[in-house]
């Protein structure tokens, strides 16, 4: 057996005009199969109009064992969303 | 099911207070219906479960295409046979998506396949019965696919984050499998007595089958308890079945075809369908190896991939070379 071909993360632009998103991974030999697989295994009900692949080894992530000290500092700041303010009703167009 | 009998490891359900304190937060957290991710902290027992299940899964799908692919080249129309090619390559998409599932635990894909070549891996018993004419193929996505939506829906909600977003891609795309299964059986039932006839074999050689893709019964079933436990078995695998006879006993009725179960009548005070007997002996044997097709669709699965070696292989040094060129 030789050795595996690498695992690539798909990501898919639909056609409503939002961001890539990660719709899943596959193995390729290299980026332009991982692109034309990515078509056959993600796009085969025109789920997209565009398709990123990245080497899932490149990818790197927020360590979940630190989720508290990286997370928490946001969730004190509710002054950040506009509902902290209320508004008289009075006031409009705001 | 598309995954049955799996092993939990476990002989019985643990109290919580038998558990670690990292496990009862783990249990707390699938207790309040927050996935659990690839990098999260999980018992082992429940990585390996999910790997023996997600694998077996993702199996059947790839061996499900052996049986339907035997009637690519003879489908009745053109038609017919575009169709047929479009669902066989989904089963192999969702074969992929479950790979991929699996591969976020830590195992490769290799090691997978390696597993379902050797025989310690399983499939779902289904795929091991021959598909012998073309009623078959609208028995199969009728009856066989209609099974795996039954499973599958539930399993969109499992506590695992990549099981559940393939279940979901999954089930979007099966009910095409399913309307496709029961659109053949439709026309050859509206057709000759002969068309009828063919699709009431089918339906009477592929209706225990579909009823033992659900695994064997609650009572006997000792993996269950933790497997719901731990929300990657949503419903029981009796519970699963019932829905299943209530659900399609009318859809037979709309053909005019009958299931080969003299026992079956509504049950107006439970307010299902009541089936007779099913021959459990089979199940195990076609689990164990011995049904009508295992060896052939083994044989066809370890062939496929070795005589594929030379292209991966290829693929591979070709890649390797660019990539050096380039780096040169």
């Amino acid at each position: 057996m030789g050795h595996e071909w690498p695992l690539w993360e798909i990501f898919i632009r639909s056609q409503h005009g939002l961001a890539h998103k990660h719709v899943g991974s596959l193995h390729a030999p290299d980026a332009e199969m991982a692109v034309k697989n990515a078509r056959d295994v993600y796009t085969r009900r025109n789920e997209g109009v565009s398709i990123w692949v990245v080497k899932s080894a490149d990818i790197v992530a927020s360590s979940p064992g630190k989720k508290e000290p990286m997370f928490e500092p946001a969730s004190s700041k509710v002054y950040r969303h506009p509902t902290f303010f209320p508004m008289p009703d009075e006031v409009k167009h705001i | 099911m598309y995954a049955q009998m799996v092993d939990t490891g476990a002989k019985r359900l643990r109290s919580l207070d038998e558990l670690s304190p990292e496990e009862r937060e783990f249990q707390a957290r699938i207790d309040a219906d927050i996935k659990i991710e690839p990098k999260d902290w999980m018992p082992e027992a429940y990585r390996k479960t999910l790997i023996r299940q997600i694998s077996q899964h993702a199996h059947s799908e790839i061996v499900g295409m052996l049986p339907e692919g035997n009637w690519i080249t003879r489908a009745p129309s053109l038609k017919r046979k575009a169709i047929l090619m479009a669902k066989v390559q989904d089963e192999a998409g969702h074969g992929l998506y479950l790979y991929c599932a699996a591969e976020t635990l830590g195992v490769s894909r290799d090691e997978l396949v390696a597993d379902l070549h050797s025989g310690k891996a399983k499939y779902s018993s289904i795929f091991n019965y021959p598909t012998l004419t073309w009623a078959d193929i609208g028995a199969i996505g009728w009856l066989v696919d209609g099974a795996a939506i039954m499973n599958q829906i539930p399993l969109c909600r499992c506590s695992f984050g990549p099981y559940s977003r393939a279940m979901i891609r999954v089930c979007k795309e099966e009910s095409f499998h399913q309307r496709q299964g029961f659109d053949i059986m439709m026309t050859l039932c509206r057709g000759s007595a002969e068309q009828k006839a063919m699709a009431q074999d089918a339906l009477n050689r592929w209706w225990w089958p579909s009823l033992m893709m659900f695994g064997p019964p609650d009572a006997t079933s000792v993996h269950s308890a933790q497997s719901a436990q731990w929300k990657i078995k949503m419903l029981s695998n009796d519970e699963l079945r019932q829905r299943f006879v209530d659900q399609t006993v009318p859809q037979a009725d709309y053909l005019g075809i009958k299931m080969p179960d003299a026992q079956l009548k509504w049950n107006a005070e439970r307010g299902h369908y009541d089936f007779g007997p099913i021959d459990w002996d089979e199940l195990y044997s076609v689990v164990k190896g011995n049904g009508p097709c295992n060896r052939e669709r083994l044989r066809a699965r370890v062939e496929a991939w070795e005589e594929g070696a030379w292209v991966r292989d290829a693929a591979m040094a070709h890649a390797e070379k660019h990539a050096a060129r380039k780096a040169a």
